[in-house]
């Protein structure tokens, strides 16, 4: 049963070492719903870099999650349709591939982990048993050999005692201990880029730490390239490289961990920053972004965060798209007034 | 990392599965040991019929014909004999092989169709499901009794080598292929429930293929509600068997299954010889029970939401 063909497919055919890590290339997608196509990703860029940290930050519906199942080639079609864009691993165009070839993609070059690592992991299989598993279909490696990569992988993860725990089932695991046997999963094959979609939401808070400088320490020790999905700004703050800001299936604003969290330059970036709570302001009220996200079968007309925007201006930005705009070096943000903005002028 | 791990964690626990569990909830039942007892006594009856009788059922006496056993359960013939002077007993031990054959071969057959069909039919989805799915309309729509009657007048009067696969094969064919269609629907249900789980998603996400899909993730899923009709419908089997023997198109003589003796006793039993046609009615009735209790435990047992 040798799904994958030796180490033939650790180098993806056409693949350019030089070429950055990943790109992501304005990407579309939509969802067919009753006869309608309703737009769920428009047109995102961005590039990831062997080593760094892409944060993607946004609102529930923004299209994180999509985006990120549109890269992996997992998108549910129908009712998904990738209807435009490049998504470029090491410059080989995945979208172009053929279904075996994306399928040798995923897990040996790109894996991901899931939210609720409760439901991705099969119950009826012991743990390591599912991890072996990787090493006997794609590596071709033994029983005994598989155990022991399981082990080790367990072990590398910070799973304490994983010589017994291999034997596990995944509900003899407490939450964060499962997150971590899914990281060990996804690491199982190398892959360069590791997407982790919300990896911490179904965690309390002080496993969410855990979690994430585990991330953090596997992504130093590997030099793989991590796209971070989530909708916690707290939570990337001293994780990621850079940040994707999404709204409404577009990125927004993409920069510098650092420049975001200084000087935003797209007002929903700013809106998003003033809405987390601050220990100093105790006794205020909550800062809320007004409004709701926009329903993606009807988008508001010109920009799409006009309606809730303080910034915006009645007539332009509900008429005119605003394209993407170089607030600083390497600083971008979709709005009209991403200069006024990262002034701090309006 | 200082994660704390229950200490107890070692020894026992990583054995608490599905299956055992259901065991032990099982093995408290009275009513399911007794079941049990019953199958453990016919099945090693269809196997070793010379544990339970030395006489030789086609050994037949025209003169002893219909003797009433005079000692029940000792002497010559413990049973009496039946109508063409064989001796009773032999015939039901010896008549055992082929119910059960009959019926193990129904189900298992059933069961390997259906379960394919179902898991492709849910895993696919589209054309694939809307063929299997309507061709298995049809097979529901069209009543079990009258499709094996069709089918097995075609057999019909070919009699029998005495060969048990040759005794038994157009009645397990017949039956098969009006008996695969529940498991299918249970097949196909618990896959489409499966497919778009995260366990699976994940897989897909680490580049499994769908054969391995369907066998590691989907297949495992599909296989616990699906032994939890099996018994049920082992017992259904036999009795279905003996409803075409009495029409005269089930397993055909010489052999015999309980069908057939229960078909020969009918036309005694009014004649004062109630035991040619009691003793394989209340084995059938026995039998029958007992595979309904065993099942009915058993998806009990299966279902977590019952426990």
């Amino acid at each position: 049963m040798a799904e994958t063909t030796g180490p033939a497919a650790d180098v993806l055919p056409g693949s350019d070492m030089n070429a950055p890590l990943l790109e992501v290339e304005d990407l579309r997608v939509e969802f067919a719903v009753r006869g309608r196509r309703i737009p769920a990703v428009r047109g995102v860029n961005f590039a990831l870099e062997q080593g760094k940290t892409l944060a993607v930050v946004g609102e529930s519906g923004s299209g994180k999650s999509v985006t990120s199942q549109a890269i992996m080639g997992i998108l549910d079609s129908p009712p998904g349709f990738v209807t435009g864009g490049e998504v470029r691993l090491r410059g080989v165009d995945l979208l172009q591939q053929d279904e075996e070839t994306r399928r040798t993609v995923r897990g040996n070059h790109i894996a991901i982990v899931f939210q609720d690592a409760l439901s991705a992991l099969n119950p009826v299989w012991s743990v390591g048993f599912q991890l072996g598993e990787l090493y006997r279909v794609h590596r071709g490696a033994g029983r005994r050999a598989a155990e022991q990569k399981a082990i080790e992988l367990l072990d590398q993860v910070g799973i304490p005692d994983a010589k017994n725990r291999v034997g596990h089932y995944p509900h003899q695991f407490s939450g964060g201990m499962r997150q971590r046997v899914m990281i060990a999963m996804a690491l199982a094959l190398d892959p360069e880029v590791l997407i982790a979609d919300e990896p911490t939401t179904a965690l309390d808070v002080t496993v969410q730490a855990q979690i994430m400088r585990l991330l953090r320490r596997i992504q130093d020790e590997r030099n793989m390239g991590l796209i971070l999905i989530t909708h916690d700004l707290g939570v990337v703050a001293d994780v990621a490289d850079d940040v994707a800001v999404m709204y409404a299936g577009q990125i927004v604003e993409r920069a510098n961990i650092h420049d975001v969290f200084a000087r935003p330059a797209h007002p929903y970036t700013k809106a998003l920053l003033r809405a987390i709570p601050r220990v100093d302001a105790v006794g205020r009220e909550l800062e809320v972004i007004p409004g709701l996200p926009p329903n993606p079968a009807a988008l508001p007309s010109g920009c799409p965060f006009h309606p809730r925007c303080r910034a915006a201006d009645p007539e332009r930005c509900g008429d005119e798209e605003p394209p993407d705009r170089q607030a600083a070096e390497g600083h971008l943000a979709r709005c009209h007034f991403a200069e006024e903005v990262y002034r701090d002028e309006r | 990392m200082t994660e704390l791990t229950a200490p107890a964690a070692g020894a026992d626990a990583p054995q608490a599965s599905l299956w055992k569990d259901a065991f032990r909830a099982m093995a408290r039942r009275p009513d399911v040991l007794f079941a049990s007892l019953i199958m453990l006594f016919v099945f090693t009856m269809a196997a070793f019929p010379g544990l339970f009788t030395d006489k030789d059922p086609t050994r037949c006496i025209g003169r002893e014909a219909r003797g009433r056993p005079e000692t029940w359960f000792r002497g010559e013939h413990p049973l009496g004999t039946d109508a063409f002077g064989c001796d009773f007993a032999a015939t039901i031990v010896h008549g055992t092989r082929p119910t059960i054959t009959l019926a193990l071969s129904v189900i298992v057959l059933s069961v390997l169709i259906g379960m394919t069909l179902g898991i492709l039919a849910g895993y696919f989805g589209g054309w694939i499901d809307a063929v299997i799915s309507r061709a298995l309309d049809v097979f529901i729509v069209i009543p079990l009794m009258m499709g094996a009657i069709l089918l097995l007048s075609l057999f019909r009067g070919r009699g029998s080598s005495g060969n048990l696969l040759e005794t038994v094969a157009p009645a397990a064919i017949a039956l098969t292929l009006f008996g695969w269609m529940e498991f299918c629907r249970y097949a196909r249900a618990a896959t489409i429930e499966t497919k778009n789980l995260d366990y699976v998603t994940a897989a897909r996400c680490l580049g499994a293929k769908d054969r391995r899909i369907m066998f590691r993730h989907v297949l495992p899923n599909a296989v616990v509600p699906i032994t939890a009709i099996v018994p049920t419908s082992l017992g259904s089997v036999i009795v279905v068997e003996a409803a075409l023997a009495v029409l005269g198109i089930g397993v055909q003589p010489p052999a015999t299954s309980w069908g057939v003796l229960l078909s020969n006793g009918t036309q005694w039993a009014g004649g004062g010889y109630i035991y040619l046609f009691g003793i394989p009615l209340g084995l059938l009735i026995l039998t029958v029970f007992s595979f309904a209790t065993f099942g009915d435990a058993l998806r009990d047992a299966l279902d977590p939401k019952l426990r």
